[in-house]
């Protein structure tokens, strides 16, 4: 009809509120680090100034291009009645993912060959142990894990809200203004820019940074809720807000400083003495609580009910699991200063909430495992499952160590030595990484339009593979940390100490190389893993498939 | 400084850990509360993920 009427025009375009702005301020941003780049004070100050200089010139290029791209009307938030969901930030963040995942792990590697053989260390400042551990820590944590939670984020909470992801550039922003951080943040470690704060490395300036992508997150988040065409917010959603909520406050409490100058990239925080390290420690520890857990049990909270197609065993348990992790892992941080200037009750408060978080941390396990409760043959059957199970098994376990190292007898022999690295490791392998790779082969076929993933029997070599390694990394640690333990406080009949520090040292070699084993192991199942999705992406058809329709031709 | 963090202090050992074991018995009893209507509702959540578009 209109047809007739008028010949068929291109609405006028014209550049959006948001799209005007960011060149705007983006533009005048290149400007100001370049004049920093200039004065500043050391050369790794003006790489960085340089690095954020490139990267605005290069998001005003990509929003000017976008914008000479993209039809003139707005993006339709539904087409023929689905809602038109956002994928492509989840996949840029799938994929990046991937590759941070598996830099972070050989990282891991080759830190821990340099444990077991120090020529490792090459005699290069940059690589040395002291900058290449804070570089395998962010990379695997914040690069690898944080990817995931951003991808599975966006992905759970479009889906679960039947609506699109709120904002037009603001998800990009999201996705790739973090992944800039991550690069700051690790070229600055390589470099010896460090704040000394476990899990918290990065000097102020990207701090700054992160603050205000991740407000951005946030708001991109809520939106996406507030516009849900569900009456339920799904309780994944729950555990990804408290995710979020939670880091942008333990962000800024722990790194409330004052630069030097805003040509320097040293700063020093405001909070003194054993304060800075209680503040240092509430962080850290909710880091692993809110990060390694909350984001992740959410991960469990989806892709576990979705790929064995049954609902999560008791949504009453999981509103309790919620709030319970909620009001306890706040309060447990301070186990971490045992035996330190920290004032005694503050010390066995900390032991208390953490040995009190045993209740809501199995509670989960068993929500997430009995889930199956009728379905166990999957995990004969599938891989990927067997992989999200296994996963919330660690889980268990390592909650369940975690409590029992935090107990103050328990932690006079584990403190300090590698019984806290195997710990750290069965839930960061264990848990967070195996929970992570099924949500990876769960989201890949869905995200591209693939029936599967390209290999099946690739996802069982890599499940097997990286279980001995993770057997081999936390079995070798427990000796380790034990034996360790054990020669430090053994005393001679005479009152002196037994061993020198030098001979724990050497004692501890072997199970080193083992360490290093282990991590190889778990890195070659990554790698399996990278080249299956490869696989899957590019092949038009999966194996089974082909072989299907090979059968199907004879 | 010292007074600000003695009255602090306090109201945290008091009514701040009375405030908090309320709200967490509350959600207790929220999830559990033996009733029809909630167990619909709860279902249709714990449904959701599994629904097709």
């Amino acid at each position: 009809m209109t047809t007739l009427q008028a010949p068929i025009q291109p609405p006028a375009k014209s550049l959006r509120w948001g799209e005007g702005a960011l060149i705007g301020v983006f533009s005048l941003f290149a400007l100001f680090s370049i004049v920093v780049a200039a004065k500043a004070y050391t050369p790794e100050f003006a790489f960085h100034a340089y690095l954020f200089a490139a990267a605005s010139i290069a998001a005003v290029f990509a929003i000017g291009n976008r914008y000479m791209n993209r039809p003139a009307g707005p993006v339709p938030q539904f087409i023929d009645g689905k809602p038109n969901y956002n994928m492509g930030v989840v996949k840029f963040a799938t994929i990046a993912a991937v590759v941070w995942g598996i830099a972070g792990f050989l990282v891991g590697v080759i830190a821990a060959l340099q444990l077991a053989f120090p020529l490792f260390n090459f005699d290069l400042p940059w690589i040395s142990f002291g900058r290449l551990r804070p570089l395998h820590t962010s990379a695997v944590i914040f690069a690898f894990g944080g990817n995931v939670l951003l991808a599975t984020s966006f992905y759970v909470v479009q889906r679960t809200s039947r609506a699109r992801l709120a904002g037009d550039l603001a998800p990009w922003f999201v996705i790739l203004g973090y992944n800039f951080f991550i690069v700051i943040a690790g070229t600055g470690y390589l470099l010896g820019i460090t704040q000394g704060k476990e899990y918290a490395e990065p000097e102020w300036y990207s701090d700054l940074w992160l603050t205000v992508v991740w407000v951005t997150y946030l708001l991109v988040f809520l939106v996406t809720l507030l516009k849900r065409n569900e009456p339920h917010i799904y309780v994944a959603n729950w555990f990804y807000l408290a995710f979020i909520i939670t880091i942008a406050v333990l962000h800024l409490g722990n790194n409330a400083t004052i630069p030097v100058s805003v040509f320097s990239p040293k700063s020093y925080i405001l909070w003194s003495g054993v304060q800075d390290a209680m503040f240092q420690w509430w962080y850290g520890h909710n880091a692993v609580g809110f990060f390694l857990t909350a984001g992740f049990l959410a991960l469990m909270y989806y892709f576990i009910p979705k790929r064995a197609e049954r609902p999560v065993y008791s949504y009453r348990l999981s509103i309790v699991h919620f709030w319970a992790l909620i009001f306890i892992y706040i309060w447990a941080g301070p186990h971490h200063l045992h035996y330190t200037a920290l004032p005694d009750w503050a010390q066995t408060l900390g032991m208390t909430f953490s040995v009190i978080l045993w209740m809501p941390s199995w509670g989960g396990m068993i929500n997430g495992l009995m889930t199956l409760s009728g379905a166990w043959d999957k995990l004969r059957t599938d891989p990927v499952i067997r992989m999200m199970v296994v996963a919330v098994a660690f889980y268990g376990m390592s909650t369940f160590e975690g409590p029992m190292m935090s107990v103050k007898a328990v932690n006079s022999l584990s403190h300090y030595t590698e019984w806290t690295i195997g710990h750290v490791h069965s839930g960061a392998l264990g848990w967070v990484a195996y929970i992570s790779f099924g949500a990876i082969y769960c989201l890949v076929p869905w995200l591209w339009n693939k029936r599967e993933m390209y290999s099946v029997k690739a996802i069982n070599w890599h499940f097997w593979v990286s279980t001995l390694g993770i057997v081999l990394y936390i079995s070798s640690m427990w000796v380790a940390g034990i034996l360790q333990g054990l020669m430090w406080r053994a005393y001679t009949q005479l009152g002196f100490l037994e061993y020198s520090f030098i001979e724990t040292v050497e004692a501890m070699h072997p199970l080193y190389v083992i360490r290093a084993l282990g991590g190889i192991l778990f890195l070659t199942g990554a790698l399996i893993m990278a080249w299956n999705i490869w696989k899957t992406i590019t092949t038009p058809q999966t194996a089974a498939e082909r072989e299907l329709a090979l059968q199907a031709a004879e | 400084m010292h007074d600000t963090y003695l009255g602090l202090a306090a109201f945290a050992q008091t009514g701040g850990l009375i405030l908090f074991v309320v709200a967490f018995l509350l959600v207790v009893a929220y999830a559990f509360w033996p009733s029809k209507a909630r167990k619909k509702e709860f279902d249709d959540a714990a449904n959701i993920p599994l629904k097709e578009d």
